[in-house]
């Protein structure tokens, strides 16, 4: 009898309609404003990659020892360099990271030993052409510069 | 032309098409597949006569990429076939190779492990459960259910830096260690699940349409289950107890005190009180695994370049939807020789036609669901 009751009564949807109305939080805003707010990411994220230079002297950290290239799964990265007569060390001349094969695994960066190379927090890799997914050694340095947008 | 004779009557109808069936593509753009999964029905009015599944729309040829990548370039590769548990595909494949090597792992390394799996589990039953109620027609709990898997996510990308494909493991151990407020966040998360847990339980379990929508659909019995070599909780609401973190624990499962839940019938209904029962357990698991969390190294003695010796090694873990295997062969190179991998989905998926068989098209979409694929896995 008292089940027949529960039946007639809807209790059961009752109680799940409840549930959803105790979640409706209209003061509580999870919308991210994106392109003005940019949401912030983890401190270990793997987004971009840059190639570190030295803060004082601006010279690059990287000694061209082509191990991130070797670590790298899909054979993404190019390291050319040039044998210094005088110091007898490898001197870097080019650096080029095909950014749209990256899968962000973070291989390159674990096999670096100077850390130079390094996956940054920026996430804005978007260009108008393939080429542009190409980075070079400058573009390494600075790092992707997205359009910051304002009112 | 060469002159055509017609078949006797008897035979004409047995071929022909009965004018009642009908068959019919479902997928693979069907929202309710999970994916790139497409069936094709045949129909006699609304009653499923037979299925048959093509598979293979985002097949990638993983296992034939493993062969021309080192060890430890494959192992970013793995976490995108059961992208929903990107962590445990990881653990599978590093615990096999580290088979091969035959290297120790410390400690902390098998605890924070076994946290990142459980945690997984958790966020692969939250989506489960999700799309799960989303095809059946109830819209709220994969709202409720997203909020509370980004928690999960939340930490995978404080740990490692990667919300879905995370490739947090390395061959020997850990690449991370863990942040400063891992076990707090950790904990907060299982108060948080267990709490959130009642609500779905208030949303679902008592309901009458959900109960009549997964109640006695889709039977599968043990006997089934072991014809078709159906793992996880599918074999478990079968009423077999087979768990293999209690059957050939790894990872130091055997330290942490969990039950295996099971139920009877093994129908849609109990499939859903399985999971739900599981995701209580791993709750469990990462507190315990949490406050006993050791000091220590994270990784083992493996050096930089992985060369196992000759061999083959073949590992399998309690993936979130079944047994997960990962079969590496070395010949002693740099690269494995061959990786043969078990996939849960692929071996649960084989038994769809025996559920759906004699069942109406609705309950289909309620089947697939329970089934939980990923086609990511199956197709590989």
């Amino acid at each position: 009898m008292a089940s027949l009751i529960k039946t007639f009564l809807l209790t059961d949807l009752l109680k799940g309609l409840w549930t959803t109305f105790k979640n409706q939080k209209p003061s509580k805003v999870v919308t991210e404003q994106y392109p003005l707010n940019r949401p912030p990411v983890a401190e270990r994220y793997r987004g971009a990659p840059r190639l570190n230079t030295h803060p004082e002297t601006s010279e690059t950290l990287c000694i061209s020892c082509n191990l991130c290239a070797l670590a790298c799964p899909e054979q993404l990265i190019v390291v050319t360099s040039e044998r210094n007569p005088e110091t007898k060390r490898k001197d870097l001349t080019t650096f080029t990271y095909d950014v749209s094969r990256c899968m962000f695994c973070g291989l390159c960066e674990d096999a670096c030993p100077v850390d130079a190379l390094e996956l940054t927090q920026d996430f804005e890799l978007a260009t108008y052409t393939r080429e542009g997914q190409i980075w070079d050694r400058q573009m390494l340095e600075e790092g992707p510069l997205p359009v910051r947008y304002t009112h | 032309m060469a002159e055509t004779t017609l078949a006797p009557p008897e035979v004409q109808a047995e071929t022909l098409l009965d004018s009642n069936e009908l068959v019919l593509n479902m997928g693979p753009q069907h929202p309710s597949t999970h994916g790139v999964l497409r069936v094709i029905l045949k129909l006699d009015g609304e009653t499923v006569l037979g299925t048959d599944c093509v598979i293979g729309y985002l097949h990638r040829g993983v296992e034939k990429i493993a062969e021309n990548r080192t060890f430890q370039q494959f192992a970013p590769y793995v976490d995108r076939m059961d992208y929903v548990a990107a962590v445990s595909n990881g653990l599978g494949y590093c615990m096999a190779v580290e088979k091969l090597l035959d290297v120790e792992i410390p400690p902390r390394a098998q605890a924070v492990r076994v946290i990142l799996t459980e945690l997984n589990r958790l966020a692969s039953h939250l989506l489960w459960l999700g799309t799960h109620a989303l095809d059946i027609g109830a819209i709220t709990p994969v709202f409720l259910c997203f909020r509370e898997r980004e928690e999960v996510l939340k930490i995978f990308e404080n740990y490692c830096g990667a919300r879905l494909t995370t490739h947090a493991f390395r061959i020997g151990g850990l690449q991370y260690e863990t942040y400063d407020t891992f076990e707090k966040e950790c904990l907060e998360f299982c108060d948080l699940m267990e709490q959130k847990l009642k609500e779905y339980h208030d949303l679902l379990t008592g309901n009458r349409i959900w109960v009549r929508r997964t109640k006695g659909v889709g039977i599968l019995n043990a006997a089934d289950c072991k014809d078709y070599g159906v793992t996880g909780p599918l074999i478990r609401a079968a009423g077999v107890e087979w768990d293999l973190r209690k059957a050939q624990p790894y990872c130091g499962y055997e330290n942490y005190d969990f039950d295996i839940p099971t139920a009877e019938t093994g129908d849609t209904f109990d499939r859903y009180m399985v999971r739900m029962e599981e995701m209580v357990q791993s709750c469990r698991i990462i507190r315990q695994a949490v406050d006993a969390l050791p000091e220590g190294p994270i990784k083992g003695k493996v050096g930089k370049v992985i060369k196992p010796p000759p061999g083959e090694a073949y590992v399998s873990i309690e993936a979130p939807k079944g047994e997960l295997g990962y079969y590496v062969v070395s010949d002693g190179s740099l690269n494995p020789y061959r990786v043969r991998v078990r996939p849960p989905s692929f071996v649960n998926l084989g038994a769809l036609d025996k559920m759906c068989r004699g069942s109406l098209v609705a309950d289909v979409v309620a089947i697939i669901g329970t089934i939980d694929i990923v086609l990511g896995e199956v197709d590989r």
